[in-house]
């Protein structure tokens, strides 16, 4: 901020100029043009040219084929063909749908829940907000270190804690079944604040008018939350579960510093795949297709939940 | 906590009235102690003695603080090169989003110009653009100009976003307008009405956009991870998820490296609560 502050130190400007009455008017649009401009286009050239011109790009690199080294091959559809065939990639649609399963309706509850907990005045409010809020800054490295300890099988934490309640050992991140549980754990832990917040946020702007005459009117606190609170928080409910889908379903990171996809492939997810395929086996091509099917993937949910509570008369958008 | 601290000023007859006893707390504090445990491991693990830590059974806290873990972390690994391109990194990604973005979210929020719709339509477009789309291309072309291997690839991807322009228009939008005519009428350009009378009062969104870039950019993994394979070029994130591979048991200097790459966020975040849920807030708010 510092920097931005130092800049104001020219001088008082150059007083307006008063150009002559006619063209005026149209050099004062050009002007007031080359200034709108003059504004935006050195954000707009960096946002622009690093996302709707490589965007572009990769839809004609989708139809080659290329490593990157050698000429390209143009080869029309035929990455997108390769994709209905191929079983890794079904296997890691699988996989990410698995972890779309176990992750939205735990982080969105979850969040629902410390929310409406973290809703009220009582002593050490600030330090249960402060211990479910600080995960938020861990990065996928720091939990991936985190997670590989805390569930290692000889003496990470949750076995030792299952030894002495005499439970039998787990092999958590080394077990094809539970791999995938525990990098969704480790994501609630990290991500649950987000929820948390955006429902505490809608929470403290909800009227309470209407929840005290729920209560006059003789409901349990019970009654009033199901009844009036929450077909309040519908917006908010739709509005994360989508933000939360998407999000699962590019989950790369905390399998990269976890499992990197193992074991035997279980946790290999969508984006997983298209990362060894791009930057791995430098199949530029397939890569790209991988990366177009994903994003179609990403619009058919949006605008399907879009039309949804559209339809519904739910006002999230 | 807060509430505790304003009680006296506002009751000065009923002093340190304590909150009642509720029920809540049976809920909230097994659930507090749940989400700080993974921090508290770390910290304990980060002072645990060598000869302790592959033990059986193993042992929460350790019988003896040792600084052998981060004697070793900055002795052995360039964690210091790793911290500083971090810094770079990050410090030059919150200087550019706070000049560029507060310039263009100004630009589309109060000037008139040919074109600003569909500027602005463009920029809204490319939020639902996925990132992985854009690696490969991005990866190309940066190769091309030859940022590959160096901080520049990590850097220029930050210098500006389409969350940032958004964040920024929407404030601008809400100041009102006839603070600007004022200065205008007085003489002032753009310009100097930009930075003199806009600016100053921008602060609470240029704190916010300030905290989600320093979020983004210090704990980015992915992006470096492609484009950086030379380690003098590594960035924080990057060398610790190096280290899986090459340091796999050291878990003292592991946990050491969590500290170093997690201590300055969890200050910043205890010091700027307000403005990170803010930031929180408003990031969830922007579909």
């Amino acid at each position: 901020m510092t920097a931005v502050v130092d800049r104001v130190s020219t001088g008082p400007g150059p007083t307006v100029p008063r150009p002559e009455a006619r063209d005026s008017k149209k050099r004062r649009r050009l002007l007031e043009s080359l200034e709108g401009w003059g504004f935006v286009a050195p954000a707009l050239v960096i946002v622009l040219g690093l996302s709707i011109f490589p965007a572009i790009w990769a839809f004609f690199l989708s139809l080659e084929k290329w490593n990157g080294f050698s000429e390209p091959v143009n080869v029309g559809f035929a990455n997108y063909q390769q994709m209905v065939g191929d079983t890794e990639l079904q296997d890691a649609l699988g996989h990410t749908i698995l972890y779309v399963v176990l992750f939205v309706p735990t982080s969105v509850g979850l969040g629902l829940f410390l929310a409406v907990a973290l809703n009220r005045n009582i002593r050490f409010i600030g330090i249960y907000r402060t211990a479910i809020f600080i995960p938020f800054v861990a990065s996928a490295a720091v939990t991936g270190i985190l997670t590989t300890y805390l569930f290692n099988p000889q003496f990470g934490l949750f076995n030792n804690i299952l030894r002495v309640l005499g439970l039998p050992q787990q092999g958590w991140l080394e077990d094809p079944a539970q791999a995938m549980v525990v990098i969704t754990i480790m994501s609630l832990w990290g991500q649950a604040a987000f929820t948390t917040v955006i429902y505490l946020a809608a929470l403290q702007d909800m009227p309470g008018e209407l929840m005290e005459a729920a209560r006059i009117d003789g409901a349990n606190k019970w009654q009033v939350f199901w009844q009036v609170v929450w077909p309040q928080l519908t917006p908010v409910t739709v509005f994360a579960t989508i933000w939360q889908v998407i999000g699962a379903i590019q989950l790369f990171d905390l399998v990269y510093t976890t499992t990197r996809g193992g074991p035997l492939n279980a946790t290999q997810t969508i984006v997983y795949y298209l990362w060894q395929t791009a930057f791995q086996k430098l199949d530029f091509g397939f890569g790209s297709a991988i990366a177009y099917g994903l994003f179609a993937l990403t619009l058919l949910i949006t605008i399907g939940v879009v039309i949804y509570s559209r339809r519904t008369k739910i006002e999230a958008f | 906590m807060t509430a505790i601290a304003e009680a006296p000023a506002r009751l000065p007859v009923r002093k340190r009235r304590p909150l009642p006893f509720s029920g809540w707390h049976f809920f909230l504090l097994p659930v507090g102690v749940l989400f700080a445990i993974p921090f508290v491991q770390m910290f304990l693990t980060s002072v645990t003695p060598a000869s302790e830590i592959n033990k059986f059974p193993p042992r929460f806290i350790p019988s003896a603080i040792s600084l052998d873990g981060y004697a070793s972390l900055f002795g052995t690994s360039d964690i210091l090169l790793w911290l500083g391109n971090t810094l770079i990194v990050s410090s030059s990604a919150i200087a550019s989003h706070l000049v560029l973005c507060s310039l263009a979210g100004y630009g589309f929020a109060r000037l008139k110009f040919r074109g600003r719709h569909f500027g602005f339509f463009a920029v809204l477009a490319t939020i639902m653009i996925p990132t992985q789309l854009l690696m490969i291309p991005t990866y190309i072309l940066f190769s091309r100009v030859g940022l590959i291997d160096s901080l520049g690839a990590a850097i220029v991807p930050w210098l500006a976003s389409a969350f940032g322009i958004f964040l920024m228009r929407q404030f601008f939008l809400s100041l009102p307008a006839e603070l600007e005519e004022a200065a205008m009428i007085d003489g002032c350009t753009r310009l100097q009405v930009f930075f003199r009378v806009i600016l100053p009062l921008a602060k609470p969104a240029l704190a916010t956009l300030a905290i989600f870039t320093l979020l983004g950019s210090w704990n980015d993994l992915v992006w470096p991870l492609i484009a950086i394979n030379n380690d003098h070029a590594f960035t924080l994130q990057l060398g610790l998820a190096n280290f899986q591979g090459t340091r796999r048991t050291q878990w003292s200097l592991l946990m050491a490296g969590n500290v170093v790459a997690t201590l300055p966020l969890i200050l910043f975040f205890v010091f700027a609560q307000k403005q990170f849920i803010a930031t929180m807030t408003f990031s969830g708010l922007k579909g």
